[in-house]
């Protein structure tokens, strides 16, 4: 008879070695570094082009995110409908994103396509004009979706805690009204993708089933275009922190839920206490098994969800704890947040707790190192950083060998309710 | 090409095996064939609730998640109108934990009174985050209603209402349970790093003993056709004007399927599609504008769904969309423009199929379909759809008399 109260042995999890497959490194003619991951089981690829062109550059607000949005509509040769309509019909996906020190053109599509797409990616690069129709589609637009956002609470909340940790002046912390996007000019704009995209600072991160020829492809594309000619100055940002740190905000007089953001800042990712603090962060709150989790929702009832998170910019980090939850309940899930923070300054986490999140994160980190994508994810993030493999592999050493004092020790310093920010905004 | 192996346990567990040894990792899809679809009216929400119930504990485990975190494994589940599935990956060593976990809670429940209290309210605040205290967060519940008078599908898989949930009691849960959650109810997909022999070894061990139970056969009544056009007109505190536009459409087993799913790329499906590219960008009256269906297995709904810009007047936006309707209904597309969404759907499969979960995921879905093999046929269906078989649909579906209208207004 099978006995089935009894656990099935396992591999604990942190038995297992873990590397992370090294990309092949190129230069193009004209200095831009090219990191490359040659894997997978599916005919598909993935190239990013990374710019230094995050709205740390920019001098007048949403100038670095509408130069993003832009610049695939419309090139001297293209309208915006005919680039869609070429992508589209190659089954190809082709994104921009603006961030904070880098914004990024993405391309997905098969491998057989891809010789079809990337002239149209240089034309881009080369040729983008901005058109004045397209930015006043634009500003409508975003302005219809802000207007919306300001609707939600979680949105209002996600910005003001930004602007409390970093200050409304901080690439971080500045958020966008309406008439920000009124503002903006065509000429800005062109100035902006001038210096930052056509002239600007590019690496390249491409992964999947690569063609034989794609070196010799990315040259020809992108080996002439005028990258990393002029260096883009450096600039400092003063982080401007709020005065008052507890704030309770009234966005919707009916609304049943309050969003709840509680944080202070941290280390730095290049710091070597950040990947102890990612631990310290997911036993806290960072898994569905997390101390915060456990309480909140899976004992209280109180939210349908409650993470928290480390934050990944490159100039300063912070701890974010972050729920929405039932309005007449906000007040107790803030109280339990702090409970929490107290339990783990007061108390050394368990022997089998600590195994269970080590597994845990070792278990997905395996997980997650399975497919190119992810394998050039993990080198974009460290190489953006300044940071190297041996920051990977000090990251799973930290993980296999921290100690319950460790982590006492680290929740005393950064787990102190009264050093935390704390927002509701219903 | 997706290759599997295929078997069926004594009891009517079906279960397939994918071997990837690219992968350290293994996937354990259980998918349960009940979905809102089953629920009484007077019930909603149900199924969901009770996925959430299956993660408190089974009659031998107390918890269902801690064993596994333990062993290195990250889990979900999602519940729809149609299904509930099960996911978890882990490493592969540690794919018998899985077993343990799955087989122990299609055997049973604990059945326990706090975990009863605690996701009833866990839901109700899911509940609330994405459906009430979100603008134009309940227009689904109105277009539901509006467009099934009769199939189930006219309740969402969240529920009807809060109180269907609050007032669920621990004696529904057991029966709901011994009622759908049987080993012939059920799919296993085992997928990753596994090999096909140790698996069936497994799935004897683990699952072979838990009794069939009696094979639930599902009776729901289908929608008959609608006959005339339906509309509806509410205001709420929201920012700008919306319309919700849906038409009853051919089931997912339904040959026509194909052509409908490929026709709302034509009209929605990117920044190149047909409405977009009119009513957004060349007449500025839509700030977004969107084309896209469920894929229920039963009668699903083709959907069109706007926002307005502000001053629009709605009457005017409605007639856009109109004459739009009207050029795929009277002329043919041309080639380029049907080979293009065949093209972006042989990508989309692709993306799709690149991640191990992903493909045990569809695996269990084509098996409930009927055949696991239609995984590796689909594309083949895609590629047989005319430019002609687009504009019978289009003539067919988006009718007047079978539509469903709501014009969502700011207060």
């Amino acid at each position: 008879m099978l006995n089935r109260s009894l656990a099935p042995h396992i591999k604990d999890a942190v038995e297992y070695s873990i590397s992370l497959k090294s990309p092949a490194i190129f230069k193009l003619d004209n200095n831009v570094d090219v990191y490359n991951v040659q894997a997978g089981t599916e005919e598909v690829v993935q190239i990013e082009w990374v710019f230094k062109a995050g709205n740390w550059f920019e001098e007048k607000k949403l100038v670095a995110s509408a130069a993003n949005f832009l610049m695939k509509n419309g090139t001297g040769n293209k309208s915006a409908y005919e680039i869609n309509e070429f992508v589209d019909f190659y089954g190809a996906y082709l994104n921009r994103s603006c961030y904070n020190e880098t914004a990024v053109v993405s391309l997905h599509c098969l491998s057989k396509q891809l010789e079809h797409i990337l002239p149209l990616v240089q034309e881009i690069f080369m040729d983008a004009i901005l058109p004045e129709e397209e930015l006043l589609i634009y500003k409508q637009n975003m302005k219809q979706r802000l207007a919306v956002n300001l609707k939600k609470c979680d949105f209002i909340a996600g910005r003001k805690i930004d602007a409390l940790l970093f200050g409304e002046q901080h690439p971080y912390g500045v958020y966008s009204e309406m008439g920000d996007y009124d503002a903006l000019q065509r000429e800005e704009l062109l100035a902006y993708y001038n210096a930052f995209y056509k002239n600007g600072h590019c690496t390249i991160f491409s992964a999947g089933i690569l063609p034989s020829n794609f070196q010799e492809l990315l040259n020809r594309y992108f080996g002439k275009l005028p990258f990393n000619k002029t260096v883009i100055q450096e600039k400092y940002h003063a982080i401007l922190p709020s005065a008052q740190k507890k704030w309770n905000i009234l966005n919707d007089a009916e609304g049943v839920q309050g969003a709840i953001r509680i944080a202070r800042a941290c280390p730095l990712p290049t710091d070597p206490v950040f990947p102890k603090l990612q631990v310290l962060n997911v036993l806290f709150g960072g898994f569905f098994g997390s101390r915060l989790m456990t309480n909140i929702r899976e004992d209280k009832g109180y939210t349908y969800g409650i993470y928290s998170y480390l934050m990944n910019h490159m100039h300063a980090s912070a701890i974010l704890i972050s729920t929405e939850a039932g309005r007449d309940v906000c007040e107790a899930t803030v109280k339990e947040v702090y409970h929490e923070m107290d339990q783990l300054r007061m108390h050394e986490v368990g022997k089998e707790e600590l195994l269970l999140v080590k597994n845990y994160l070792i278990g997905t980190l395996l997980g997650d190192l399975d497919g190119p994508f992810h394998i050039i994810g993990r080198w974009k993030n460290l190489i953006l950083h300044g940071m190297n493999v041996s920051h990977f592999n000090y990251y799973v050493d930290v993980i296999k060998s921290i100690q319950p004092h460790e982590l006492k020790q680290l929740a005393e310093e950064y787990l102190i309710p009264d050093d935390f920010y704390e927002l509701t905004v219903v | 090409m997706i290759q599997f192996d295929r078997f069926v346990l004594k009891n009517g567990l079906k279960v397939l095996v994918h071997q990837d040894q690219s992968t350290p990792m293994a996937v354990v899809n259980v998918l349960y064939d009940v979905g809102a679809r089953d629920e009484d009216e007077s019930k909603t929400g149900f199924a969901h609730l009770f996925e959430h119930l299956m993660f408190g504990g089974s009659v031998n485990i107390s918890d269902y998640d801690e064993p596994l975190q333990l062993a290195g494994g990250e889990n979900n589940a999602y519940t729809t109108n149609d299904l509930t599935n099960y996911y978890c990956q882990l490493p592969a060593e540690n794919l018998e934990t899985a077993f343990w976990l799955e087989s122990d809670r299609m055997l049973s429940l604990a059945f326990s009174k706090k975990s009863l209290d605690v996701q009833r309210k866990v839901v109700c605040e899911e509940f609330k985050e994405h459906y009430i205290n979100k603008p134009y967060g309940d227009v689904w519940h109105m277009m539901r209603d509006l467009a099934y008078k009769v199939h189930p599908y006219k309740w969402m898989t969240i529920g009807k209402e809060l109180a269907h949930i609050e007032n669920a009691q621990l004696d529904d849960v057991k029966q709901f349970f011994f009622k759908h959650y049987t080993p012939a109810n059920a799919i296993l997909v085992v997928a990753g790093n596994v090999d096909t022999a140790h698996v069936k070894k497994l799935t004897e061990k683990w699952f072979g003993e838990i009794p069939s139970g009696v094979k639930y056969n599902r009776n729901v009544s289908q929608e008959p056709a609608q006959q005339e056009e339906r509309r509806m007109t509410v205001k709420r505190n929201v920012p700008m004007d919306a319309i919700y536009k849906t038409w009853h459409m051919a089931s997912r087993l339904e040959h026509d399927y194909y052509a409908t799913d490929l026709l709302t790329d034509i009209l929605g499906g990117g920044a190149s599609s047909r409405l977009y590219q009119a009513l957004v960008k060349e007449r500025q009256l839509f700030a977004q504008i969107n084309c896209y269906h469920f894929g229920s297995l039963d009668r699903g709904l083709f959907t069109i769904e706007g926002q307005l810009v502000k001053g629009v007047e709605i009457k005017d936006a409605e007639e856009a969309i109109e004459s739009e309707l009207d050029k795929v209904r009277s002329q043919l597309i041309d080639e380029r423009e049907l080979q293009k969404v065949k093209n972006k759907t042989e990508s989309v499969m692709a993306f799709e199929d690149m991640s191990v979960m992903n493909r045990a995921g569809s695996l269990a879905f084509y098996e409930l379909l009927g055949d696991g093999q239609l995984m590796n046929e689909e594309f083949k269906r895609y590629q047989d759809v005319t430019t002609e078989d687009l504009q019978r649909i289009a003539k067919d579906v988006l009718k007047d008399t079978n539509s469903n209208t709501i014009w969502y207004l700011a207060n």
